[in-house]
């Protein structure tokens, strides 16, 4: 077919460049649905061992880290290199991420990478940290944050988002756990009251025995 | 068939007046942004002033506002001229400018609290993602409406840019935005896509937007307006057709080489790379094009300010592509990757190849769109050459700085295997680097700030004539319009005057009663040899 023909006819032009286009989707993200690994190592759509929702509060701060920008500055992906493991720990698989809509890998690290910061600092450290970073790490450039322990939550919303996430996970991740009704129901109280700073550290700090959190150690 | 006659430049002046306006918004909340990491006391504790908050409202606004309104303007500017006849349906064409202006102070009114999808370059919630979807295929409408009823036997190439420009943020701002609601207000909703597949789609998204096809659509400004201003067509038509098609087939598919070394699978990481690699194909196809095209005229870069913007973009065009094929590769992207390296790359398309071929284009196009014979002040337009040079280089050289010693602090070991330094060692070294950057960025904002003033006047000092004439602007226009920006084959020298008139013509321009026969020479008539 000559060139010719397709500057002619913009209808045919239009499907080629879609038809083309579309190739790329398919061939990169469509599987992506479709990875299996063997049990608990986890893949794209399969949590690893152990891995369980955030629960309510955490779900909160997670909401909260999106609102406040943080992943403009912070990335969530321990790359496989020495110096990187060594500073930031084990590194991430695609299991780890299965709870999360949408991802918060980030494209940035003006600050450290946060995928395990949750098992470097306490409680306190954090409050300290965010209400004013440069007084904890002399020469840190990253925003003070005080409204966040101003603020207290009421909950609202904690229901309807547990819900949808429910529904994202059944339509995605066949493996994943979901919250049981009684969890969703109990939501809202244990938001309740919290502040914004508390829903933010308990996002970041995951206990370790409850993984979940950014914290849980690295399958 | 009596709107032919006239040309709607009306919507084209409204896009164009936006633009100006809301780039210096966005460049400014960019200085501030900049600003704020250099010294970050300047957030003045304000909860919407804060980096995290200000840094998505800074790129929104470039991208949508400032980008996406130049290429409106543009691309009906250049589809009407190219296709003989005025943009399809008036009504439909000024609800996207409405959409889309509605869209932008949609996005000022809720990024700043907050409000965000947390994906990168598509932060707007989805209450906000539909309103663009509608405005999206309204434009599409238009803008193949427009082409449907072309006055030309062939689709002038610019519009091919420009058109897969269209079909390409269609697909990927709906398949990217997919999520299920939570609230309306404040507006929240969770990703359809679960953590790694929501990264790549992200990926494919940002690739697909920021780094392939809106820099792409700026070939169909190149395209236009370069043959425009030296007076003859582009270099090889066959270069362009190679250049379109091998970008098209291959530019999301190198999607995945934002996600090398993360938890993505290895295999689509490997096929993003090799990809990416191949993207030098159209990369220098365009370059070269570009670059030969000027190839006779360079003594003009003397006296023709708007060839220098153009010429300039296309030089940050082929520094911006050469970096992207370099550091597609792994191992060197294990190096530049999360640091300012990044930035820098995203900004030596921002500021130099989008940004300067905007501003060419601008200038060449606004005295026309106003019917007068050129800008208020030509010293201005050179004040701004040399403030969006300087500002530019600076902010590149600043930040790709700023990249390579972050790494090289963040990978640096003692002899005993020990970290050699702490994470914020790296933030001291880059604190001048940042410094410079900011200064980079005020002077680029400040050449946009001359530019409109510029432009200001310049209409401004037409205003009563621009108004009394404003139907029969086009007419005068398109009779002293003799040079449209038109390829030919390389085996015709597009030059020769022998080419011109003796051409065959298409009956169908003899049957376009403002273009005539004589303007044969904007389109391939050529073709008819064949
Ligand atoms: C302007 C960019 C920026 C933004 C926005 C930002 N940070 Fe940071 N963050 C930094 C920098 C720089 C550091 C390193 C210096 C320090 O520890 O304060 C850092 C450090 C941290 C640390 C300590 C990490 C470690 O391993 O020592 C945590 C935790 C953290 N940030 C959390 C957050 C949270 C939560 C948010 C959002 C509410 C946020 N950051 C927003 C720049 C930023």
């Amino acid at each position: 077919m000559s060139h010719e023909v397709v500057e002619k006819n913009i209808g045919l032009w239009a499907i080629m460049v879609l038809v083309i286009m579309s190739t790329a989707g398919l061939g990169e993200i469509i599987p992506l649905f479709f990875l299996t690994a063997p049990k608990g190592v986890g893949s794209t759509v399969e949590p690893v061992r152990g891995l369980q929702p955030y629960d309510a509060l955490r779900l909160e701060g997670r909401d909260i880290y999106i609102r406040e920008g943080c992943a403009h500055c912070h990335t969530q992906m321990v790359r496989p290199f020495q110096p990187e493991t060594q500073r930031y720990g084990p590194f991430s698989v695609a299991g780890e991420s299965v709870y999360d809509h949408p991802a918060l890998w980030g494209i940035k690290r003006t600050g450290p990478d946060l995928a395990r910061v949750g098992s470097g600092y306490s409680d306190f450290w954090h409050r300290e940290h965010l209400r004013d970073p440069a007084s904890v790490v002399p020469g840190s450039i990253m925003p003070a944050y005080p409204w966040l322990a101003e603020t207290v939550m009421d909950g609202t919303l904690t229901t309807t988002k547990m819900r949808t996430m429910n529904t994202l996970l059944r339509l995605t991740c066949r493996t994943c756990a979901v919250y049981a009704e009684k969890d969703i129901e109990a939501g809202p109280a244990k938001v309740r009251g919290s502040t914004e700073e508390e829903a933010l550290i308990a996002y970041l700090n995951g206990d370790s025995d409850q993984p979940g959190g950014l914290g849980h150690p690295a399958p | 068939m009596n709107t032919h006659n006239t040309y709607n430049y009306t919507v084209v002046r409204q896009f164009a007046r936006m633009t100006l306006v809301w780039g210096i918004v966005g460049m400014g909340i960019g200085v501030w942004a900049a600003a704020e990491l250099a010294f970050p006391s300047l957030n003045l504790g304000i909860p919407w002033l804060s980096f995290g908050r200000l840094s998505p409202v800074h790129s929104s606004l470039l991208l949508f506002a400032f980008g996406g309104n130049a290429l409106f303007a543009t691309s009906y500017y250049v589809v009407q001229r190219t296709c003989h006849t005025r943009l399809f349906n008036d009504g439909l064409a000024a609800f996207t400018f409405w959409g889309w202006q509605c869209v932008i102070v949609l996005a000022l009114c809720t990024l700043p609290y907050g409000m965000t999808s947390g994906k990168a370059f598509a932060e707007l919630e989805w209450p906000i993602d539909i309103l663009i979807t509608i405005v999206w295929i309204a434009y599409a409408v238009v803008f193949f409406g427009t082409i449907v009823q072309r006055n030309t036997s062939y689709v002038y190439v610019a519009n091919w840019f420009f058109g897969a420009y269209i079909l390409a943020v269609a697909a990927l701002h709906i398949l990217n935005s997919a999520a299920l609601p939570v609230g309306l207000w404040p507006m929240k909703s969770y990703s359809l896509y679960p953590g790694t597949v929501d990264a790549m789609v992200s990926a494919w998204y940002s690739q697909g937007l920021v780094d392939a096809f809106m820099p792409g659509a700026f070939f169909g400004v190149l395209y236009y307006f370069l043959p425009r201003q030296l007076g003859h067509p582009v270099y090889s038509y066959r270069l362009i057709v190679v250049q379109f098609w091998t970008f098209v087939s291959l530019a999301l598919w190198a999607a995945s080489q934002h996600l090398l070394y993360t938890a993505l699978p290895d295999w689509t990481q490997s096929l993003g790379m090799v990809c990416a690699v191949f993207l030098i194909a159209p990369f220098l196809a365009g370059v070269i094009n570009g670059f030969m095209t000027v190839s006779a005229d360079w003594h003009r870069l003397h006296s023709d300010i708007i060839l220098r913007f153009l010429v300039l973009a296309l030089f940050f065009y082929g520094v911006e592509g050469l970096e992207g094929v370099v550091t597609s590769i792994r191992s060197v992207n294990a190096f530049t990757q999360y640091t300012d390296w990044t930035v820098s790359h995203v900004h030596a398309a921002g500021l130099g190849w989008i940004g300067f071929l905007a501003f060419g284009a601008f200038y060449a196009m606004l005295p026309r769109l106003f019917n007068i014979e050129q800008m208020y002040s030509i010293p201005l337009i050179l004040l701004h050459f040399w403030f969006a040079t300087v500002g530019t280089m600076l902010y590149l050289l600043a930040l790709g700085g700023a990249g390579m010693v972050q790494s090289l602090m963040w990978y640096a070991q003692n002899d005993d295997g020990t970290l050699a330094y702490r994470f914020v060692e790296s933030l001291q070294v880059s604190h001048p680097l940042y410094v410079v950057r900011l200064l980079g960025g005020m002077l680029y904002l400040a050449g946009m700030c001359l530019m409109t003033y510029n432009a200001w006047k310049t209409v401004a000092s037409t205003l009563p004539k621009a108004r009394k004439n404003e139907d029969s602007v086009s007419e005068v226009d398109s009779v002293i319009d003799h040079h449209p920006a038109e390829v030919h084959h390389d085996s015709h020298p597009p030059l020769d005057p022998r080419h011109g008139p003796h051409r065959p013509v298409d009956p169908r321009h003899s049957a376009n009663p403002h273009t005539g026969s004589q303007h044969s020479s904007e389109s391939p008539a050529h073709h008819a040899d064949h």
